[in-house]
């Protein structure tokens, strides 16, 4: 009898102890004189992309209309609120669309110029400079809906084991935050600093470059920038911090 | 008649017992142990002291505090090494390097000879190979059991 009774306490102990943990930015995790570096508003590496991001924003495209002209000469005219939503289900295409997507739809559609790639650098440095635009605010990603097929979707994929080294991002991120690793402290993989600069790699990197890197390091081969799994894993892994201010450009290890 | 009939055994138990050439020895664990060295390779505790403090191959250090001099701990991942080999058998020790889920299934630990049909998506360079091959295990499982 005794018995029965003590596993039902003890899984709502457990339940308990994971909701009070809460979610902690990756940069709570950081060493002090890396935190200054972010903190500083001329220092932080990630900046030079806000710069490039800010150079295109402005530049006129194919029909000579820039970014700058609808949303204004800073993106003052964005909705900062907005941004801080992405990814979000776009009823039309029947399927949720990143920041960056949406960037390059905006820029195919309104400036009818050849599609930007969603690996390259200007599809970055666009995608960096219109979060920076939101530092701040809450990430508030809607998970109901139609959003919730893909954010389950996500969720198995982060607890799916990948690789020959055949760890799933939950293994290092749920269960191991604030504990060390190869001489760097983990953290819960939260999103909320991306686009990024990385100290271990001397470049920004946005969602699904750094899914990229960290399932190369499992020794698997990684999805595509832009592809529906990375898109679902990106769903997932901003809803999972919601709350979090988003921090873009955030310098992390 | 005999003679062809020993000789296909042979074949069959070198088959089971052997690695192949990527270096997988196909094992089986009895309880938490997995009591018979893997493709009956016989380890090497010096090979297996540099294998655990390398890190491109075992790199145990990576999570584990190891007893050896001069090198720094790089993290706490998984428990102190020292001593382990006290405190377990060699076929559970064998258990642990090949993996570790076994004993937990929501472990961090790296599955070095994890059954390969278990794996998803393992890039092209690592694809069909365990992490560790049967002699490199032998290798670390005969050092950590001088760890006492």
């Amino acid at each position: 009898m005794m018995r029965w009774r003590f596993i039902p306490l003890t899984l709502l102990g457990i339940a308990l102890t994971a909701g009070a943990a809460g979610v902690r930015s990756g940069y709570e995790y950081l060493l002090p004189e890396t935190r200054a570096l972010q903190d500083d508003d001329f220092g932080n590496p990630g900046l030079a992309m806000v710069d490039e991001g800010r150079a295109l924003f402005q530049r006129a495209g194919a029909n000579g209309k820039a970014c700058a002209d609808c949303h204004g000469t800073g993106g003052e005219r964005l909705d900062v609120h907005a941004i801080a939503r992405y990814p979000v289900f776009d009823q039309e295409r029947k399927r949720p669309i990143t920041l960056r997507e949406r960037i390059r739809l905006c820029r195919s559609e309104k400036q009818a110029g050849p599609a930007l790639s969603y690996a390259g650098r200007k599809a970055l440095a666009l995608e960096t400079f219109v979060r920076h635009l939101a530092r701040g605010q809450p990430v508030a990603v809607e998970i109901g809906g139609p959003m919730a097929a893909h954010y389950e979707a996500g969720r198995k994929l982060f607890h799916t084991r990948w690789g020959q080294v055949d760890i799933a991002c939950h293994q290092c991120h749920d269960n191991h935050a604030g504990q060390h690793f190869r001489g760097q402290t983990l953290t819960q993989g939260q999103t909320n600093g991306l686009p990024a600069y990385r100290l271990a790699t001397g470049e920004v990197a946005g969602a699904h470059e750094r899914f990229r890197q960290c399932m190369h390091k499992l020794r698997a081969e990684p999805f595509a920038i832009g592809s529906p799994e990375f898109i679902d894993l990106e769903v997932y892994a901003n809803a999972r911090g919601n709350g979090l201010p988003i921090e873009t450009p955030g310098v992390r290890y | 008649m005999a003679c062809a009939l020993f000789l296909l055994l042979a074949l069959a138990s070198s088959r089971f017992a052997g690695a192949d050439e990527a270096g997988y020895a196909s094992w089986r664990a009895r309880g938490f142990e997995i009591p018979e060295p893997l493709g009956g390779r016989k380890g090497d505790p010096a090979r297996g002291r540099a294998i655990a403090s390398d890190g491109a191959r075992g790199n145990c250090l990576a999570c584990h505090r190891l007893p050896l001099e001069g090198l720094e701990a790089q993290g706490d991942l998984g428990p102190p090494l020292a001593g382990i080999g006290a405190r377990q058998t060699v076929g559970m020790l064998r258990l642990h390097v090949v993996d570790q889920s076994r004993f937990n299934p929501d472990t961090v630990m790296p599955g070095f000879h994890r059954r390969p049909e278990r794996l998803h998506r393992v890039g092209k360079p690592w694809r069909g190979r365990p992490f560790l091959t049967a002699q490199q295990i032998e290798d670390v499982v005969a050092w950590l059991a001088t760890l006492k």
